[in-house]
């Protein structure tokens, strides 16, 4: 069964796909990842290589509105990580174009 | 050792003939069959964050997991970012709409 265009029967062959490939992922906690994907499991675990990690930091202003606080991003960089499946929101390939 | 003897157990009664009725064809099923139905749709998936994910379903397995294309991200409303593809973790996932007529 081929029921879309790719070709993938089932979401984890999204990721198989994606091995040796540079990923976007996005973890709990407003953290971003994205870096080389070495390895994952059926938990979503992960190993990345080459790791660039972006963290969103929402300062609450006093009076201002609700959602208006002002947003520091922090970013920091790793040769080598491994990455806990329970952490994981959403994995994004490359784009296949 | 003086039992008497029961009575014979007498048939119970037949059950009523429609105490099933058979459900519509159409618009009902299993949420299985609903989303069975949604693959290949466009679909809205809202995480329990509340983050909005609107794409086309390419398939889902039985911890929810997801695979989506042409995924826009919405928050409050308004588009946050783009996937060409994109896998969301099942454990994620407050509930898939469906985002076009089945």
């Amino acid at each position: 069964m081929d029921p879309s265009s790719t070709g993938i029967q089932e979401p984890f062959d999204l990721i198989r796909l994606s091995l040796s490939e540079r990923v976007f992922v996005k973890l709990r906690g407003d953290r971003e990842l994205t870096g080389v994907l070495h390895a994952y499991d059926g938990h979503m675990n992960l190993i990345l290589s080459d790791v660039e990690e972006t963290i969103m930091i929402v300062d609450m202003v006093d009076g201002a509105p609700e959602g208006q606080g002002t947003v520091k991003v922090a970013k920091r960089k790793m040769e080598m990580l491994f990455v806990r499946g329970d952490g994981v929101i959403l994995v994004s390939p490359p784009s296949r174009t | 050792m003086d039992v008497s003897p029961s009575p014979p157990a007498s048939p119970p009664p037949p059950p009523p003939p429609h105490a099933q009725p058979p459900p519509p064809a159409a618009s009902s099923g299993s949420p299985t069959d609903f989303l069975k139905g949604v693959v290949g749709k466009r679909v809205i998936v809202r995480l329990t964050s509340g983050v909005d994910y609107r794409g086309v379903l390419s398939c889902l397995d039985g911890y929810m997991n997801i695979a989506l294309e042409q995924t826009e991200e919405h928050v409050n409303g308004s588009v946050t970012n783009r996937y060409g593809d994109a896998f969301i973790r099942g454990n994620n996932v407050l509930y898939i709409s469906a985002a076009e007529p089945l």
